[in-house]
């Protein structure tokens, strides 16, 4: 039975791909793709790896989709044509099809993969959950540089502004009325995405959640607010915004610079306060993620009334 | 230890601080963070050659279970030479990357962005981890696309976002072959890679990391992303992107070819390496000959030079590798790579005075500059006799050291290559050097200040001190070399 469901998802999954790569239209790809992003976070859940399945649904397929039909309904708004493609080039099919032929054929070809002894080490990290472990103490410098990461991304995003639109509010304008769908999404959702938000950040250090993830579900909730209007959208030039987007990554980087002042290594967490430490860490990682992430989506800053 | 803690975390303390601070603290900071940063590359530098390797195991975790960081003699040279590069691109910007010549955008996306890549820059240098290492060179190249982008032009973005697709196809190809090596061995460290028992996919993942990283260092035929990228990105971006970010992928490669499973490396594929190294060489002279903008030339001219730090794979890998010319060689390229990377920041810098006074690259809108700018054009020929290779600078020692061990190894095609890609240099170099030193001045020049113009020239010098005083550094390129290449000495 089980094998019937997995044998089922994997057609799925590829039958998706295919069709969003393959398919006509810009829209149906995007719809597609957010499908996929769904179907693979499943996959993930099936393997046993809920942690990157709520990843892959909440960035994958959620924040990665309102990207893709924002930008879809620019390019409309800018009435290009988005129907017209070029066929898939048999140059990429071919690349993509020998590398998973390759990779398909190293899978059958290898043993099975004996990852480090986790287990051993996990008491001395203050947390129970592995993945957070992991993620914020056998491997906090990869997390750390991630954080920057998606901080770099941001400002990349931001020099795409138009030097005229540079002191303006970030992101389009949103028109939301007051008695709409959108706005009534926008009283009703916030409260429910804090709570649960919070919960996965809190829930992470023992079971699945974390940072990233409740991070991106808090990202959701300000821009569900933002479309309704309920927030209004920032600008650079804001201090505190600038603040929210470095505070974690410089938590976690001071909290790994004063263990050297401390006398031990960087980055080291000592087990009797790594519990806290991690907490504090992940507390302050989520608020910038949430914002990052929430402001990467929502894009440069834009001329308030375009055509003016 | 704390000089290596101050090298990966400087760089990245000053980007988040140069966010939040108010513009006018702003420029001070990322100077201040660059004098501290050269300092501390000094003192890692001054360890490493006192003491050897510097490691650092962060967390406290050692690997399979954690990352290890090791600072080697290169990782110290690189991350020494990316300090000089960095203050100089510094106090160039603080003229040219001003709000009342750049507009308000680029003069503050400038800032975090350059911290941002020196600081993903000093990661990789010292990272032991494969994984690591791709979040390293991510971070790398979203600065570099980013700074791409600064300048805001249609071609800028068209440029910048060309580049990103070919990184972030590279960056895929390099963490499919990370997985598949860590499904193999289940780690990710460069060390125990090179203690693992070999597995038959080990050649897949060395192939698609090999793949990507070349994708990323714009080795032929993946540069043609490079030259567009690196002319439309501001002058002291463009300097950052040509002599220091294609380091950092050929670092990896490095690694991997010498110290994580130097036992694949069999004649056909270092062949291929070299092969593909020789033809960027020539493809990318023979392009910069024909170009008409000073800056498209300069980043054509980093195309072919790229191309001879993949000589290292024939003299100094694989079989080579026991055989007496092999540590020549070795050093010989890496001392490419710096001396590449002072040359060509000062060129860069120096054509982003010329476009400073003039408002145009285009070498006949140059003509006689040298009259009005002789401290600039003076870097810019100093850089250019670098680049041909010729003594006594330090792409002179480069190439002598390449050269000697092609004969020894009686690989002689590679000589032939090292005299004729010189040739090239030359050629494609003195088009612009006769442009800026015209006897008749086209245009008059705006006024530049001395302390700017003086950059590119201290940074050109360095290049050809390289060569003078090459026995330190050559010294301390020595310094815990892969065991492959040093069992040769």
């Amino acid at each position: 039975m089980t094998l019937a469901l997995d044998l089922a998802l994997c057609a799925l999954i590829l039958g998706v791909a295919l069709a969003a790569v393959a398919g006509a239209g810009v829209f149906r790809a995007v719809i597609f793709f957010i499908t996929y992003g769904l179907f693979v976070a499943i996959g993930w859940a099936r393997l046993g790896a809920y942690d990157v399945a709520l990843a892959e649904a909440a960035i994958g397929a959620g924040l990665t989709g309102v990207l893709l039909l924002a930008a879809h309904g620019r390019l409309r708004r800018m009435q290009a044509d988005t129907t017209e493609r070029r066929s898939p080039t048999l140059s990429a099919a071919l690349a993509g099809g020998a590398i998973a032929l390759a990779l398909g054929w190293a899978w059958f070809a290898l043993p099975a993969p004996q990852p480090p002894d986790v287990a051993q080490a996990l008491p001395q990290t203050g947390v129970g959950n592995p993945v957070t472990a992991v993620l914020l103490n056998f491997r906090a410098w990869d997390t750390l540089l991630e954080s920057i990461v998606l901080l770099a991304a941001l400002l990349g995003v931001w020099m795409l502004a138009r030097d005229a639109d540079w002191n303006a509010p970030l992101g389009p304008r949103y028109h939301a009325r007051p008695d709409g769908v959108l706005a009534y999404f926008g009283r009703f959702l916030p409260p429910i995405g804090l709570s649960f938000g919070v919960y996965l950040v809190w829930a992470g250090a023992e079971s699945v959640g974390g940072a990233f993830q409740g991070g991106t579900v808090l990202a959701g909730v300000v821009l569900v607010a933002m479309m309704a209007q309920l927030l209004r959208p920032p600008r650079v030039s804001q201090a505190m915004l600038r603040a929210a987007l470095v505070l974690g990554p410089g938590v976690f980087l001071l909290s790994g610079l004063a263990a050297v002042g401390l006398g031990r290594e960087f980055l080291s967490l000592s087990p009797a306060i790594a519990k806290s430490a991690i907490l504090i860490i992940e507390a302050a990682l989520t608020i910038s993620i949430a914002v990052t992430l929430a402001l990467l989506v929502i894009g440069p800053a834009e001329d308030p009334e375009p055509g003016r | 230890m704390t000089a290596l803690v101050v090298v990966v975390t400087l760089p990245l303390l000053a980007a988040l601080a140069v966010l939040v601070l108010p513009e006018r603290a702003r420029v001070k900071l990322a100077l201040g963070s660059v004098a501290l940063g050269v300092l501390a590359a000094l003192m890692l530098a001054r360890a490493v050659w006192q003491d050897g390797a510097v490691l650092l195991t962060l967390g406290g975790w050692a690997p399979p279970l954690g990352i290890a960081l090791r600072a080697d003699g290169l990782a110290a040279a690189l991350t020494l030479m990316s300090a000089l590069v960095m203050a100089a691109v510094a106090l160039a910007a603080r003229f040219e990357m001003r709000t009342r010549r750049v507009g308000a955008r680029a003069a503050f996306g400038f800032w975090p962005l350059m911290l941002l890549l020196w600081g993903a820059l000093n990661a990789v240098y010292v990272s032991r981890d494969l994984f690591n290492l791709y979040v390293g060179i991510e971070l790398l190249s979203l600065a570099a696309v980013a700074l791409v982008a600064l300048s805001g032009t249609a071609q800028a973005l068209a440029a910048a976002l060309r580049y990103m697709i070919f990184a972030l196809a590279g960056s895929l190809l390099y963490l499919a072959g990370v997985v598949l090596s860590y499904a193999a061995h289940g780690t990710l460290d460069i060390g125990l890679l090179g203690e693992r028992i070999p597995a038959h996919s080990d050649a897949l993942a060395l192939g698609l990391m090999t793949a990507g990283l070349l994708a990323k260092t714009a080795l032929f035929p993946f540069h043609v992303w490079l030259p567009t990228a690196h002319a439309a990105a501001p002058a002291p971006a463009s300097a950052l992107l040509s002599a220091l970010v294609p380091k950092a992928s050929f670092l990896i490669l490095i690694r991997l070819w010498f110290e994580a499973m130097p036992d694949l490396a069999s004649p056909p594929a270092i062949l291929m390496l070299a092969m593909l190294g020789a033809v960027a060489v020539i493809w990318g002279g023979i392009l910069a000959l024909v170009q008409k903008r000073l800056k498209l030339i300069v980043a054509y001219s980093t195309v072919a030079q790229l191309g001879y730090l993949f000589m290292v794979f024939p003299l100094a890998g694989g079989a080579g590798s026991a055989q007496p010319w092999s540590a020549g060689a070795w050093t010989g390229a890496m001392f490419h790579a710096l001396s590449h990377g002072l040359a060509k920041a000062a060129m860069f810098l120096a054509a982003g005075i010329c476009i400073a006074a003039v408002g145009s690259d285009r070498l006949g809108d140059l003509r006689g500059l040298a009259r009005q700018l002789p401290m600039t054009s003076f870097a810019f020929a100093l850089a250019a006799i670098t680049l041909m290779g010729l003594p006594p600078s330090g792409g002179f020692t480069a190439k002598y050291l390449l050269m000697t061990s092609s004969f020894a190894a009686g690989q002689w095609p590679w000589a032939l290559l090292l005299a004729g890609g010189g040739l090239l240099a030359a050629a494609y170099l003195y088009r612009p050097m006769a442009a800026l030193f015209a006897r008749e001045a086209r245009v008059t020049a705006r006024p530049i200040p001395r302390v700017w113009q003086a950059v590119p020239l201290a940074l050109a010098a360095l290049s050809i001190l390289l060569g003078v005083l090459s026995a330190t550094p050559f010294d301390l390129l020595q310094i815990a070399r892969p065991e492959p290449a040093a069992e040769g000495l």
